[in-house]
């Protein structure tokens, strides 16, 4: 049986069901925990938290600016803060509040980015974050995050309530497979190897992770090439050790993402290689520039080549 | 402190305001001077805030929303013990933590702020925790009459009314001058009252450089129980300063050697009918 987003591990529930089921559970010993939502109830599974802890939810309306802004004022007094709204308004409408109000002043909110990348799929540009790592990386006090499977939104999740800096964590909709079984360490700043091999590495991030490990499968089943498949959950601090380490085997690395092929993770990757000067022969997989093509977030994948079919492909050229 | 030992602070304030603007070469002077007198009453008659207990949870909190007027606020934590005010030798000046604009690398600021827009959501996110935590600490913003448009502040205005923040009390710095022009020909937001009274806030009206009408709105918060208020401070920017008054050059003009010590001398002249 060919592998399939639908049998590699175990598949499971969507990383937002995972967030907002971690966000409950933390909730039952922590009345530190405070949810602000952005009429994001609903969309981001954050009813049942509601009924559960009435008085741990603040609902500022879709007023995204405002959102934040509470939220800063509220984890100034030492509430475990997560903010919650669609990626694309929350990381766009609420820029200055998120560099001023949290990066800046210190304030540790976590910034959950719901829907994010082409996850709203037909709904169109407006509503597609494929800019937030480009403008995030750049604020300095800020970690960046986008967890590939429901163990990497779990561990983001706890060790995001724990720690005192603002974070953003980003996901999407659709259900996650579990990407390994044996590889269950999860920090930030620390890449997460969820397959090993030795002819080329495919550094993924969030939910382009799992069509990565779709195509080093198809890879070593048609080709009989060895690709190793990191998730490269946290974009800023990037595990600048785990890129030296891989580059030194002298792989050739391709990158995907769900973000413009701008400014995000492969042009984050590039920048530490050709300053140290690792030259690995390298290719960076996202969206084009271009507002995307009209589909569901797995029609956009395989338009853009965020796919088995075009990882592979891509890791072919480069071995080539 | 009485309201007459608050009238001299206030002028003992605005020399100072106007000694490190000066020194600096940098720094909003018309904006300080028309505030100057809200943080006055604040930080000296109203505010429970103590520097040695800043991380007291019970606090009163005071945000700068219109923070480019931040040299009015460092004068009244020098004066409050925060840190020497020797340290504002060095307001502006390379490396120094005391920047054109509020920042928590001073002992006693709050938030980082000076983008304008920010104070309010702050505010009420502040205040939102104080009853959430059920603490008795009240909530200080003071907001710009040029920072109105900013549509933050009209997401926050609603957000505080919706959650009954009667714990909160933003005062509005009503100078009619921004860096532009008068605010009314820049963007009209008057009747500023009856919009906030729109939006669920109980609203007084004060002239901002009288101490004891500032005394006795502060003593009546809240205005209405169940409701966040505004002040209407009605003031002059540059006010005591003779020709820098509703001069609209004084928003972020330093004055030179001869009109520093002109205005230090109508000051001091001030000083002396207050002793």
């Amino acid at each position: 049986m060919d592998a399939t987003i639908e049998n590699i591990g175990v598949s499971q529930r969507a990383n937002l069901e995972v967030f907002s089921g971690t966000l409950q559970q933390l909730a039952q010993t922590d009345r530190d925990i405070i949810v602000v939502t952005s009429d994001s109830r609903g969309s981001g599974k954050l009813v049942p938290f509601g009924q559960q802890f009435p008085d741990q939810i603040i609902e500022v309306g879709i007023a995204e600016q405002n959102l934040v802004g509470v939220a800063a004022g509220l984890a100034s007094t030492g509430k475990k803060v997560f903010a919650v709204s669609p990626a694309c308004f929350l990381t766009a409408r609420a820029l200055e509040q998120i560099k001023n109000d949290v990066a800046y002043s210190n304030n540790p909110v976590k910034l959950i980015g719901i829907s994010a990348g082409v996850s709203y799929g037909a709904l169109g540009s407006t509503h597609h974050s494929l800019h937030d790592f480009a403008v995030l990386r750049t604020i300095h006090n800020l970690i960046v995050v986008a967890p590939a499977d429901n163990f990497e939104t779990e561990q983001a999740i706890l060790l995001a309530a724990d720690t005192g800096m603002p974070v953003y964590i980003r996901f999407g909709k659709k259900p996650m497979p579990l990407l390994s079984e044996e590889e269950r360490t999860f920090a930030f700043g620390k890449g997460r190897i969820v397959r090993e091999g030795t002819d080329i590495t495919i550094i993924g991030t969030g939910e382009t992770v799992a069509p990565a490990l779709l195509a080093a499968e198809k890879l070593e089943r048609a080709n009989n090439i060895s690709a190793t498949v990191v998730s490269m959950h946290t974009i800023k601090p990037l595990d600048y050790d785990l890129l030296q380490n891989i580059a030194a085997s002298g792989q050739p690395i391709v990158t995907v993402e769900e973000h413009s092929i701008y400014g995000g993770l492969g042009e984050a990757c590039a920048s530490f290689l050709i300053q140290n000067s690792l030259h690995n022969r390298f290719k960076i997989i996202g969206i084009p520039d271009e507002y995307t093509v009209t589909g569901s977030q797995t029609e956009i994948f395989n338009h853009y080549g965020i796919s088995e079919e075009g990882i592979a492909a891509a890791a072919l050229g480069l071995i080539g | 402190m009485s309201e007459k030992e608050l009238a001299q602070k206030s002028v003992e304030y605005r020399k100072k305001i106007l000694k490190y603007i000066y020194q600096a070469k940098a720094g909003h002077t018309g904006g300080s001077l028309s505030c100057i007198d809200i943080l006055n009453v604040l930080y000296n008659y109203t505010m429970n805030v103590d520097a040695a207990r800043f991380d007291s949870p019970d606090r009163d909190r005071y945000i700068q929303s219109k923070g480019h007027t931040v040299e009015a606020l460092y004068v009244v934590l020098a004066s409050r013990g925060f840190f020497p005010e020797s340290d504002l030798e060095t307001l502006c000046k390379y490396q120094s933590h005391y920047i054109g604009h509020p920042t928590r690398k001073v002992h006693g600021v709050e938030q980082n702020t000076g983008a304008l827009g920010h104070g309010l959501s702050l505010s009420v996110g502040t205040a939102i925790a104080g009853k959430l935590d059920k603490r008795d600490y009240r909530v200080f913003t003071v907001l710009g009459d040029g920072e109105l448009p900013e549509g933050s502040n009209w997401e926050a205005a609603l957000s505080a009314s919706h959650y009954k923040l009667d714990n909160l009390c933003a005062i509005l710095d009503k100078n009619t001058l921004q860096i532009t022009g008068p605010t009314s020909a820049v963007c009209n937001t008057d009747p500023v009252d009856g919009k906030f009274e729109a939006f669920g806030w109980a609203v007084r009206h004060v002239d901002g450089h009288n101490i004891g009408e500032l005394m006795a709105a502060f003593d009546a918060l809240p205005f209405e129980a169940g409701k966040p208020s505004l002040i209407i401070a009605h003031t002059v920017k540059g006010k005591g300063v003779s020709y820098m008054e509703n001069q609209l050059k004084w928003h972020h003009g330093v004055p030179d050697t001869r009109q520093y010590a002109e205005a230090i001398q109508e000051l001091d002249l001030l000083e002396e009918t207050l002793a």
